[in-house]
């Protein structure tokens, strides 16, 4: 089964609904405890990554999430942990993505980068893109933004370019809200889960 | 390039989806989710749910009606109508509404938008602002545009920013239900103060209105209610025709 994370910084309703939308079981896990017996872990967040994170410590979450071996799908600021550290309260992150958070520049456009944006691959395939074509539009919501890395898998630009989906082993970020991006960020959710039942089904 | 939004506008009263001409004359135009499931599947951007009589009846939102919603449809809403604290915010957001849209409560109580936006982030903030042409500014009106409060428009969308919300949702009451178009006026003033999106409402009756509103006024987002509720214009030939006029949107 998957479990979604719940902690304090944490909108579970959204992501709960699309699961249920795509007929998956999920649960809500709060401890380490109950992440052991997940499949598949979907790790979302909203609000400021330093309360985000030390949610997390709080919960014991943090330590636990460095170790897995599990898939793990960070959303939006979920997403924005993996990496070192974030510029948004001097917040130091998990670390399992080499890198760190950069405040858009607020005199060049308006900050939040908020809505509809396009995103331009930067590998040839990965399971998280399967059926994933440069054409499509994802829902972003945020102010800061990782730097296009060698983990970058997609990219966007606002301001400048910078990640919009990330992987390092089993841990997948999406900058955007899959959850509310329409029917293709439904796609991306499903791969997801493909990735976590039928991982054959999603090499190609 | 990041896309300009579409935005239909969902008047919620006793449940039911209603459009009034200048705050007033409801006319019924369905049941929300219904409504709410059919945009989203024509390509609407994103949504919003105002309880227009909240405030004036005391009425709390309806938290179930947004559960409902956010079953059924899967692009980013905002409700509002009548929220007065922290915890009715949360308790929306929870119930799966990605921002709640503050009115006559921020006007009383500003401090309210830094508490909320420290609480849930400033991209769950929205400040919604009904503004009246007043002698060559505008002022700000509260209680769903009943009570005049005196304040100039422009400097409270700038104190908003400032106090942590995340959007503007600017309705010109003039022209809202006229189908005249936008105030351009006022959303490119608006424009050139803050640093945050601004929602265009209020006025749109053709495509070319809301053309002008990005174009001429750079709005970050075109809300209206009634040309789509009443299918004066589909969302699909809007994005179409901004589409050739050069504005980035996203295809249906």
């Amino acid at each position: 089964m998957i479990a979604i994370i719940k902690y304090k910084a944490g909108n579970t309703a959204s992501v709960a609904n699309a699961l249920e939308r795509l007929g998956t079981d999920y649960y809500l896990a709060e401890t380490p405890d109950e992440l052991n017996k997940a499949d598949g872990i979907i790790f979302p967040g909203v609000g400021h990554a330093g309360a985000a994170m030390q949610s997390l410590k709080d919960q014991k979450i943090d330590t636990w999430l460095k170790n897995t071996e599990k898939p793990v799908l960070g959303i939006c600021v979920g997403m924005q942990l993996l990496y070192e550290t974030s510029s948004e309260g001097n917040t130091v992150g998990l670390g399992i993505i080499d890198g760190g958070l950069e405040k858009f520049d607020e005199s060049q456009a308006k900050v939040p980068h908020m809505g509809w944006n396009r995103i331009n691959l930067q590998v040839e395939s990965h399971p998280i893109l399967r059926n994933i074509i440069p054409k499509h539009y994802l829902y972003f919501v945020h102010s800061y933004y990782a730097p296009v890395s060698e983990d970058t898998l997609a990219a966007c630009n606002y301001i400048n370019d910078f990640t919009a989906i990330v992987a390092k082993d089993n841990f997948i970020g999406v900058q955007f809200h899959p959850e509310k991006s329409g029917n293709v960020g439904s796609l991306i959710l499903q791969n997801f889960l493909d990735m976590v039942y039928s991982p054959e089904k999603v090499k190609a | 390039m990041l896309t300009k939004r579409i935005i239909p506008c969902l008047d919620i009263k006793n449940g039911r989806t209603v459009k009034g001409v200048n705050f007033e004359g409801l006319r019924d135009a369905g049941d929300p989710v219904e409504l709410a499931k059919r945009y989203s599947e024509e390509g609407a951007d994103e949504l919003v749910f105002l309880d227009i009589t909240a405030t004036l009846e005391k009425r709390k939102t309806l938290v179930e009606l947004v559960k409902r919603i956010a079953r059924e449809i899967n692009i980013p809403f905002t409700v509002g109508g009548g929220i007065k604290t922290v915890d009715e915010i949360e308790e929306l957001l929870k119930a799966g509404a990605d921002k709640v849209s503050l009115n006559s409560s921020i006007v009383k109580d500003p401090a309210l938008i830094s508490r909320a936006s420290d609480a849930f982030g400033a991209q769950a903030i929205v400040a919604a602002v009904d503004a009246k042409r007043n002698e060559g500014s505008w002022n700000v009106y509260i209680k769903g545009g009943t009570e005049d409060t005196g304040l100039d428009a422009l400097e409270w969308m700038q104190e908003t920013e400032k106090r942590g919300a995340g959007e503007i949702l600017l309705t010109s009451m003039d022209r809202d239900g006229t189908k005249a178009g936008f105030d351009i006026e006022l959303l490119s003033k608006v424009n050139q103060l803050v640093t945050i999106p601004v929602i265009a409402s209020g006025g749109a009756g053709t495509v070319k209105h809301c053309i002008d509103a990005v174009k001429e006024a750079n709005a970050d987002a075109v809300l209206a209610a009634s040309i789509f509720h009443f299918r004066e214009i589909e969302i699909s030939d809007l994005k179409e025709e901004m589409l050739q006029a050069g504005i980035e949107v996203r295809p249906v």
